[in-house]
């Protein structure tokens, strides 16, 4: 037998360059595929999110603050839709804070109870706090509120929410979070994931975001305390199936945070933007403090407050989607005051109330106060003036939640019984 | 051999050829054959050609009776058994089943009467005559034995084997030799095997009187190991046959000495398990050998004690360091209980150097041996190997004789790797300076050539970031560097050591940071490499690769502080380069030199191009010199004509990855080489590394790329259809169609239904995986290959209008995934591959796929056992899968 085939002498060099930059190639090769094919992966679904994220026939939601010039609306309409998040984020001033206000779905408030509650639905202690979008990209985390506006700009443990050496940090990705800030202890709450690394989650159900939520966050190190590259502590909120025992903990457990209200979130329901039936607020005065709108001053007016929007034709309307139609504005004050179409006008609710005819707004009783507050973005939705109208008059009760999800369970059909005018 | 290529029918040779070839005849032609006149041979070598076009059945019927006539000279009879030979057998695979079908579709009765002619040869008394029919019969059973055809051959070779004339016992015991190494066990009954060893045993045993009996028993025995498993279960038996290999270790014949220790080696890797009631016995055996016998012999007995050492460092590295695990077969330290005697004997063997060894490429002897089966106990016993081995260091390193400094130094080198970082960084620290000094000062080149060695083994091992005391620190580094540098300047063997050295001590302070010890020298440095390139006698001992390989090694570990030194290389290196192809006429020994530089320079820029492209800062700078360089790759490729040059494509890779859509400028010029990389079948390496530059562009260009892909297109299909085509290049084919898929878009669809159909085929093919792990490990590449061949084209085509053509193809490409996930053996890489490409089909896809992907078993226990997965890129992928998943299902 010859020298061993294998037994090289090693006293020769073991290096062969050849072989190592072959190889690094062939690494290197690899790398950028997967690379490319992230990108593909992630560019896609972002512009897909979007797409659905701006429909046509979202209402004119032009805002005191926001100045918008109706020529160039079009064009920015559709420049929006090829845009991903990272190039929203490039965006600037005014076409930054309307794209943001666009994109949060805005839960109606509760006036009838849903049917199946406990099979379908889930329901959850909100928050008391800011409603606002957190994104991180780029190595830094921006939190935006629902009129548009930046609350906080800081660096997060959120993927590309920091700029440290990570080698898992690629370009594309980014997160956005629908989050609501707790002052009291600094938290941000996640209340519903939208986008998570780079991957969109838009068009998954509530069931799947909130399992993501839950796996991913914590995972991330976002809900960690605060440090030096992590300056404020994330938090998932516990999220229960709405059977009573659920809705039970929702409502008496106490938590790390204040609570305003409780939201329901359709199991199957996609994150939809804009107001959506699929998710449900509500609250009483043992679960929030905020139950009856207060004025600018902080106290509660004597009569029901609403803000409409100004349409072409003096008609005055929510912000819903369709809108719903509250009334018509005398010519008189438009030309007095100086109004025009797309201002959002402050109204209160007479001693005529509401009337409704077969569930649905018959007349409505309002008396003018004048514009309301310039950081408004939206008119008020129908859902939200019933409510505060059956909060003033006859509102509907935890009581009736149970009721509701008992009487499901005694196999009885949900018994349309709740009374939704006085 | 020329015989089995296809006869040029333009031939005016031809024309003379008689139509039949007699067997009188046939003499004369074979000895023309052999004959010393050029045209004569060309003639006779024709006339073979065209009788076996003609009529193969007679032209086999009649070689075989050349060989087996007594009348015809040796020489013929020897040609026709090499002819019938490789009538049966070629290197070539794809020929080789030609072979193997042309031989069994023979004439049953031609086949019998060749075969009977074959054993006959074995008895005459020539020994050529023989020796060349043991070898066809061997190739004959080889065809034949598998297709259970011939099954009363061994019994007709053993049936008279105790009454036979020694010539021809011998002759049947080669047979049998040859025939074990020719057939796979499974073929051959337990009877039968029981058979041929009681055979091969018998005319091995020290009873036997003829010498050439026992030595090709001896050497039958050594192929006959691999079918003697039952027979090594059975304690009797096993004790016979040890008995009997050691007895021959003994033999005064020294070939019978060495066949019989061949044997030993063998038994210690196949066997290793059984061998604990013999080490002992075995100990003594070489140890003896190792000081007294012939050095053939001896390395032998060295080679035992090695290859003990590859099963327990196998078995050790199994354990993974977790002594409960339960491997297969458990480790019985041998080396660790025979250190004692086993580290002496060896550290004697390097006292026997042979003058100029260091010289001579090719050098294996008795010193070489021992020093390279001492680093394996270390490897194998770790810490253990110090103590035995520092007092042989401290004795020897001083002393007036070469030999023992030369010897300590190579024993300390041997050491170096196994024995954990504690244990000797305390004697690098004592030791390092001596080093430095001896490479300067002594004397002796090969004590220098060693310590050199040394020096670099102490950096590959004990220099790092890994390791947590360093050993260079900034009192001793720039006396390393300059020790080096100067070093770089001795004889040449020496100075490839020294760029050795430097080349570990760079790679130590790859991830050092943004700062690095070596800055201050780098200038330096990067000139006495370049220095050393250009010197007389560069070319000996390979001298000017280890340099360049080292200039590349110093960049790949450059920080950012020396970019700006790396930037200045560049215009160098263009300028080497450009001088290589100014040269005109050249001899075909210059072309090659000027190849072999081409290449190293090449290489460089690649390492050059990699690195100053992956930071943004550096790219843009390095990016003025784009055109030059690739004006010179063009050139380099010019050179060669023929075929294209490996490292000019691979950095052309680097270039376009760096350069982006601007590489589109080059592709007028450069296509055709790309296609010429892409038809060199010989070269498969040259084929696989521009089907990986194809993935390049396409990342560069995009749909830039677009006005190439009908060409490159046709070229890859082609290439999987051929069977010349090295299967390595086939799965990187498939990932390219993923690649070219990602890049066009939509536009992919005419090449769809090729590219789909070809996959669809391999995958069906790649599904199951039966054989070795080779074989399976080639099978996961080839899935990974495919599978990112789907991921590319699903990925390609999302969000086209053109998206439902791929529907047809989703329950095939799901059944694929189910299957392969069923198969249970993927590899990590193909998991990650394929859960990303169920995440692309259902991304891709969306409601169209959902009731079909619900249906797969991927999308369930698949998907699951990805998502918990330890590996983060699988866990990562899969992630993904199921969020496209919710998201098709859900819409």
């Amino acid at each position: 037998m010859a020298p061993h085939d294998i037994r090289r002498p090693f006293k020769r060099a073991a290096i062969s360059d050849q072989q190592k930059r072959r190889e690094l190639s062939l690494l290197r090769q690899a790398q950028n595929r997967r690379d490319a094919q992230q990108q593909a992966r992630c560019l896609a679904s972002s512009i897909l999110s979007l797409q659905s994220a701006a429909p046509e026939s979202q209402p004119e939601q032009s805002d005191t603050e926001i100045e918008t010039v109706p020529e160039s609306e079009q064009e920015s309409e559709a420049f929006s839709k090829d845009l991903d998040v990272r190039q929203a984020s490039k965006l600037r001033g005014p076409e930054v804070r309307k794209w943001f206000a666009r994109q949060l779905m805005l839960p109606e408030w509760m006036i009838d109870v849903p049917d199946r509650l406990a099979q379908d639905w889930y329901v959850f202690a909100r928050p008391a706090g800011k409603r606002c979008f957190v994104v991180s990209s780029n190595g830094t985390t921006v939190s935006r509120q629902r009129n548009g506006s930046i609350l906080h700009h800081f660096p997060s443990a959120l993927p590309a929410g920091a700029k440290i050496r990570d080698g898992s940090g690629s370009a594309q990705s980014y997160c956005i979070l629908d989050c609501i800030f707790h002052e009291l202890d600094q938290t941000y709450y996640v209340i519903d994931m939208v986008c998570w690394n780079g991957y969109s989650l838009y068009d998954c159900t509530a069931e799947f975001r909130f399992y993501w939520l839950n796996s991913k966050l914590e995972e991330s190190g976002a809900c960690n305390a605060p440090s030096h590259y992590h300056k404020f502590r994330f938090s998932a909120v516990p999220v229960y199936n709405c059977d009573s025992s659920g809705l039970y903990s929702a409502y008496t457990g106490v938590g790390p945070y204040a609570k305003d209200g409780l939201l329901f979130y359709n199991k199957h329901a996609l994150y939809q933007t804009g107001n959506t039936p699929l998710a449900l607020v509500w609250k009483d005065e043992n679960c929030s403090q905020y139950v009856i709108d207060t004025d600018g001053k902080g106290e509660i007016p004597s009569q029901q407050q609403v803000v409409l929007e100004l349409q072409d034709d003096r008609k005055l309307v929510t912000s819903d989607d369709p809108p719903v139609l509250f009334g018509c504005l005398d010519g008189d004050i438009i030309e007095k005051s100086g109004l025009h179409t797309g201002n959002l006008l402050r109204f209160a609710i007479g001693d005529g109330g509401l009337s409704f005819a077969d569930g649905k707004l018959e007349k409505a009783d309002l008396i003018y106060l004048g514009k309301s507050n310039r950081a408004r973005a939206f008119a008020d939705s129908y859902s939200k003036v019933l409510f505060q109208f059956m909060v003033r008059h006859s509102p509907l009760k935890i009581d009736d939640l149970l009721a509701s999800i008992n009487s499901a369970n005694d196999q009885e059909k949900t018994p349309s019984d709740i009374e939704m005018v006085g | 051999m020329g015989f089995i290529s296809a006869p040029n029918p333009s031939s005016p040779i031809l024309r003379s050829v008689k139509e039949k070839l007699e067997p009188m005849e046939v003499t004369q032609v074979l000895l023309n054959a052999q004959s010393i006149d050029g045209a004569v041979r060309k003639n006779a070598e024709e006339s073979l050609k065209h009788f076996q076009e003609q009529n193969l059945t007679g032209f086999l019927l009649l070689l075989s009776g050349e060989l087996v006539s007594e009348e015809k000279p040796v020489e013929t009879r020897k040609l026709s058994g090499l002819i019938l030979k490789n009538a049966l057998d070629a290197k070539d695979q794809q020929r080789k089943v030609e072979l193997v079908q042309r031989w069994l579709s023979l004439d049953g009765n031609a086949k019998s009467q060749i075969k009977a002619g074959l054993l006959k040869t074995l008895s005459s008394p020539v020994s050529d005559a023989r020796s060349t029919a043991s070898q066809v019969i061997a190739k004959v059973a080889g065809i034949e034995l598998p297709h259970k055809q011939w099954p009363e051959l061994v019994g007709s070779l053993l049936s008279n084997v105790h009454q036979l004339p020694v010539h021809a016992k011998q002759a049947t015991l080669e047979t049998l030799g040859y025939l074990c190494e020719e057939v796979s066990p499974d073929v051959i009954d337990q009877d039968q095997v029981n058979k041929i060893l009681t055979a091969v045993v018998q005319g091995m045993s020290a009873s036997e009187g003829n010498a050439d009996v026992r030595l090709a028993a001896t050497r039958a025995l050594y192929n006959a190991l691999g079918f003697a498993q039952a027979n090594f279960s059975n304690d009797m038996e096993r004790d016979y046959l040890m008995r009997v290999v050691c007895e021959a270790t003994l033999s005064p014949e020294v070939r019978i000495r060495q066949a019989a220790f061949e044997c030993l080696v063998s038994i210690s890797s196949t066997y290793y398990e059984k061998l604990a009631p013999y080490i002992q016995d075995i100990f003594n055996i070489t140890a003896k050998a190792v000081r007294e016998d012939e050095e053939p012999v001896a390395l032998q007995a060295i080679e035992f004690w090695s290859s003990i050492c590859d099963e327990e460092i196998d078995i050790l590295e199994e354990y993974g360091g977790d002594f409960t695990g339960d491997s297969d077969i458990p480790c019985f330290y041998f080396i660790k209980q025979a250190i004692p005697a086993l580290v002496p004997m060896l550290l004697e063997t390097l006292l026997k150097q042979e003058e100029d060894q260091d010289q001579d490429e090719g050098a294996w002897n008795i010193a070489m041996a021992g020093g390279t089966c001492l680093g394996l106990v270390a490897r194998t016993v770790g810490d253990d190997i110090v103590p035995l081995v520092v007092p042989f260091i401290e004795e020897n390193i001083t002393k007036q004789d070469w030999r023992q400094r030369e010897a300590a130094t190579y024993a300390f080198g041997s050491i170096l790797e196994g024995p954990s970082p504690t244990k000797l960084i305390p004697l690098v620290n004592v030791a390092l300076n001596f080093m430095l000094s001896a490479l300067t000062k002594d004397p002796n080149s090969h004590v220098k050539d060693t310590t050199a060695w040394t020096l670099g083994r102490i950096f590959e091992f004990l220099h790092g970031s890994a390791v947590d005391s360093p050993i260079i620190t900034q009192a001793n580094c720039q006396q390393i560097v300059v020790v080096l540098l100067q070093s770089m300047k001795d004889t040449p063997n020496v100075a490839e050591k020294a760029c050795g050295a430097l080349y570990f001590l760079a790679q130590g302070y790859e991830e050092v940071g943004p700062s690095s010890p070596l800055t201050p020298f780098f200038q330096e440095i990067v000139q006495s490499l370049l220095t050393v390139t250009h010197r007389e006698d560069a070319r000996e001992s390979r001298l000017r690769t280890a340099a360049y390989e080292t200039l590349n090694e110093v960049v790949r570990c450059s920080t950012d502080e020396t970019a700006p030194l790396v930037l200045q290389l560049v215009p160098v290196i263009i300028m080497e380069l450009h001088n290589t192809v100014e040269g005109q006429k050249l001899s075909s020994d210059e072309r090659e030199k000027q190849s072999e530089l081409q290449g190293l320079l090449c290489g460089c820029l690649q390492v050059i191009i990699q690195k100053l492209g992956s930071s943004e800062s550096t790219k843009y700078l390095f990016l003025q010199y784009a055109d030059q360089i690739m004006g010179l790759f063009l050139s380099v490729f010019a050179c060669r004509s023929a075929t294209v040059h490996e490292e000019a494509m691979l950095a052309i890779g680097a270039l376009a990855y760096a350069t982006g859509p601007d590489f589109v400028k080059y592709m007028p010029e450069f296509y055709r080489y790309l296609e010429m990389g892409l038809q060199n079948f010989e070269e498969y390496q040259v084929c696989a590394v521009t089907v990986g530059v194809v993935g390049d562009i396409c990342r560069a260009l995009e749909e830039k790329v677009v006005p190439y892909c009908d060409g490159i297109m046709t070229q890859l299909l082609k290439n999987l259809s051929s069977n010349q085509l090295h299967r390595s290049v086939k799965p990187p084919i498939f990932s390219c169609f993923g690649d070219i898929a990602l890049a066009v878009g939509e536009y992919f669809e005419k090449y769809l239904m090729w590219a789909m159909s070809a996959l669809q085929s391999a995958a069906e093919l790649s599904t199951h995986t039966t054989g070795d792990d080779e074989l399976i490990e080639y099978i996961n590449t080839l899935r990974n290959g495919i599978l990112e061949a789907y991921s590319g084209i699903f990925q390609g085509f999302k969000n086209s209008p053109k998206t439902q053509l791929l529907i047809p193809y989703a329950p095939h490409i799901l059944q694929f995934l189910d299957g392969i996930y069923m198969e249970k053996d993927m590899d990590d890489v193909v998991m990650k591959t394929a859960i990303g490409v169920l995440g692309d089909l259902a991304d891709t896809l969306g409601s169209h796929a959902a009731s079909l992907i619900q249906q797969s078993v991927s999308s369930k226990d698949f998907l699951n056992e990805c998502l918990s997965s330890e590996d983060v890129m699988i866990k990562e992928s899969a992630e993904w899968a199921k969020l496209a998943i919710s998201r098709a299902i859900s819409v």
